[in-house]
């Protein structure tokens, strides 16, 4: 028998890190402002500001899925789209890892900058993908744009990993010349998973995938996310109200309600022995 | 020599929120495992025995009381309060959870599921194939059934496979949580060979058992649980 490796633990800092990051729709009032103040869900009774996000806190550390849970508006997209610049955070911070050493605030760096580490470091699988992909194009212009954004130049190169992408994502390379809009939300989220996946960032942002995918079709692009990450070794944060989807994808979890994460937890501990009243309702009407 | 399990006065608790109600699933659980040994727990169904394994794996979170584990890794940890990564950690190179059903139902062969596990413990993938088919085989997994989907094996071939997968990587200290419910004698006595196997090979075991019998002459250490305590 051929040795063993040996396992020494590696202290890592988090590829990516969120601090205190709050989004609030609505110039709030002194009421809402106060950390304890009670909301009724995100909303503030008094002046009607929705806060999405409420002091949220999170790490994904390198090589790692985490998970998202909630119930539906308790945040999860509005995590994304602050994360990928598709929003603007009212307040907190982002530190990444791969973009100086994670000595920046992403949150605070110029446009440029941003669309950098939007086209390099970071890839976004949109829970609609409408937002992800231009329908009309071609799956292949749909890649390419985003490894010309990326700084591709060499056309042969961007033509080979294009397809290279798509065959790992299974979309035959007869339609890779069609537009999206003709394909099933099964094969949409495939390319989307294909196009962000085409400038190497490492790390994927996964909000919902498999939503609304029958499930034969979930079973496939869950193997294809596990794949991904073997192969890889991309950091992943992937969001779903799916607990099945959370269980086989996530070592760690992070449990959402109305902005704020209200349990974290190794994932099997957060489904069988949830200790937030909302976690124990949210699992045992989920299961 | 130094204890590789060390549980003081654990106590678990379980609220429920909704139904307004506390269920106390064991209290002031102490004792060791010595490295090598095999240490067996017994008692009626909900005495509280999943929860004290569930406990040490970290599935449940222990509401007082220490359990002290001498990772080869990190020296002795607590783990009730261990940090998430570190648990992990340990999770996967150092103790594996055993139980008769398959924790995931992979749309993956048998082969594949000892082949993927083995990955921990081996860098090249000729070894890791290498060492997966001794465990199929040591384990008794009739070749035919190598390439297929464990879904329809049946719960003596599903409890095979679980364990080959987890001992391709040669876990330190294995918890096993009845491994012969519902088996039929034949594979029962399967089971037990296995144990003597493992046992005879250096691995540190913590098993479940509700059936007294069986346990006969193979532990260490034995320990009878009612209600939630040892007595
Ligand atoms: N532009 C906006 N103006 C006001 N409120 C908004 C706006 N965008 C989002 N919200 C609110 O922010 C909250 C969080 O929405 P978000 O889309 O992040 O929820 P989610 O957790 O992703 O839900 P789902 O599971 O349904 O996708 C909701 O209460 C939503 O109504
Ligand atoms: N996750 C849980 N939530 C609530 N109660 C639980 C949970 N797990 C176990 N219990 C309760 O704790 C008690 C002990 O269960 P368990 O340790 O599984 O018993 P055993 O393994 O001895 O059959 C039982 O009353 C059971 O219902
Ligand atoms: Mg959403
Ligand atoms: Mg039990
Ligand atoms: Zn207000």
């Amino acid at each position: 028998m051929p040795k063993t490796l040996e396992h020494n633990f590696v202290e890592q800092a988090p590829i990516l890190r969120l601090e205190d990051l709050n989004k609030s729709y609505g110039d709030g009032c002194e009421y809402c402002s106060k950390e304890d103040a009670v909301l009724e869900k995100n909303i503030c009774p008094k002046c009607h500001t929705v806060h999405a996000l409420r002091g949220v806190n999170l790490e994904v550390y390198p090589g790692e899925i985490v998970g998202v849970v909630g119930e539906s508006g308790s945040g999860k997209s509005t995590l994304m789209q602050c994360i990928y610049f598709d929003k603007n955070p009212s307040s907190g911070a982002c530190y990444l890892t791969p973009y100086k050493e994670g000595t920046e605030n992403i949150f605070e760096v110029s446009e440029q900058e941003k669309l950098k580490i939007k086209n390099l470091i970071l890839g976004m699988v949109y829970q609609n993908p409408y937002l992800g992909l231009r329908m009309d194009f071609s799956s292949l212009s749909n890649i390419a744009e985003r490894q010309i954004a990326a700084g591709s130049r060499n056309v042969h190169e961007m033509m080979d990993r294009s397809d290279e992408l798509l065959s790992e994502v299974n979309i035959s390379k007869w339609r890779a010349k069609e537009a999206p809009k003709n394909f099933s939300g099964g094969m949409q989220q495939r390319v989307q998973i294909a196009k962000a996946l085409s400038s190497n960032p490492p790390i994927l942002l996964l909000d919902e995938v498999t939503t609304g995918l029958d499930l034969s079709v979930q079973a496939r692009v869950l193997d294809l996310i596990k794949d991904i990450m073997h192969e890889f070794n991309i950091s992943m944060l992937v969001v779903s109200h799916d607990l099945g989807v959370i269980r086989m994808l996530a070592e760690r979890t992070y449990v959402m309600l109305d902005g704020k994460v209200v349990e974290s937890g190794l994932t099997d501990q957060i489904l069988e022995d949830p200790q937030h009243p909302y976690t124990q309702q949210l699992v045992y009407s989920l299961l | 020599m130094a204890a590789l399990l060390t549980l003081d006065k654990l106590t678990k608790t379980f609220h429920l929120y909704e139904a307004e109600q506390t269920i106390e699933a064991c209290q002031n659980i102490s004792f060791e495992v010595q490295p090598g040994e095999f240490v067996g727990i017994t008692g009626k169904s909900g005495s509280g025995k999943s929860t004290i394994l569930k406990c040490i794996y970290r599935t449940n979170l222990a509401s007082s009381g220490s359990i002290v584990y001498d990772s080869a890794a990190f020296g002795p940890v607590e783990i009730t309060t261990l940090e998430e990564r570190k648990m992990l950690h340990i999770r996967r190179y150092e103790i594996a959870y055993i139980s008769q059903f398959l924790s995931v139902l992979p749309r993956q062969s048998a082969k594949q599921i000892v082949v993927d596990s083995a990955k921990d413990a081996y860098e090249e993938k000729s070894e890791q194939e290498e060492a997966a088919i001794e465990m199929l085989k040591h384990f008794e997994i009739a070749e035919h059934l190598w390439n297929v989907f464990p879904n329809t094996f049946s719960g003596g071939e599903k409890l095979r496979l679980n364990i080959a997968a987890a001992m391709v990587k040669h876990p330190r200290f294995l918890l096993l949580d009845e491994p012969t419910a519902s088996l039929d004698n034949a594979s029962k006595v399967k089971v037990r060979e296995l144990i003597e196997k493992l046992k005879s090979e250096g691995t540190t075991m913590l098993g479940i058992f509700h059936d007294l019998e069986f346990m006969e002459g193979l532990c260490d250490k034995e320990f009878n649980m009612q209600k939630g305590s040892f007595v």
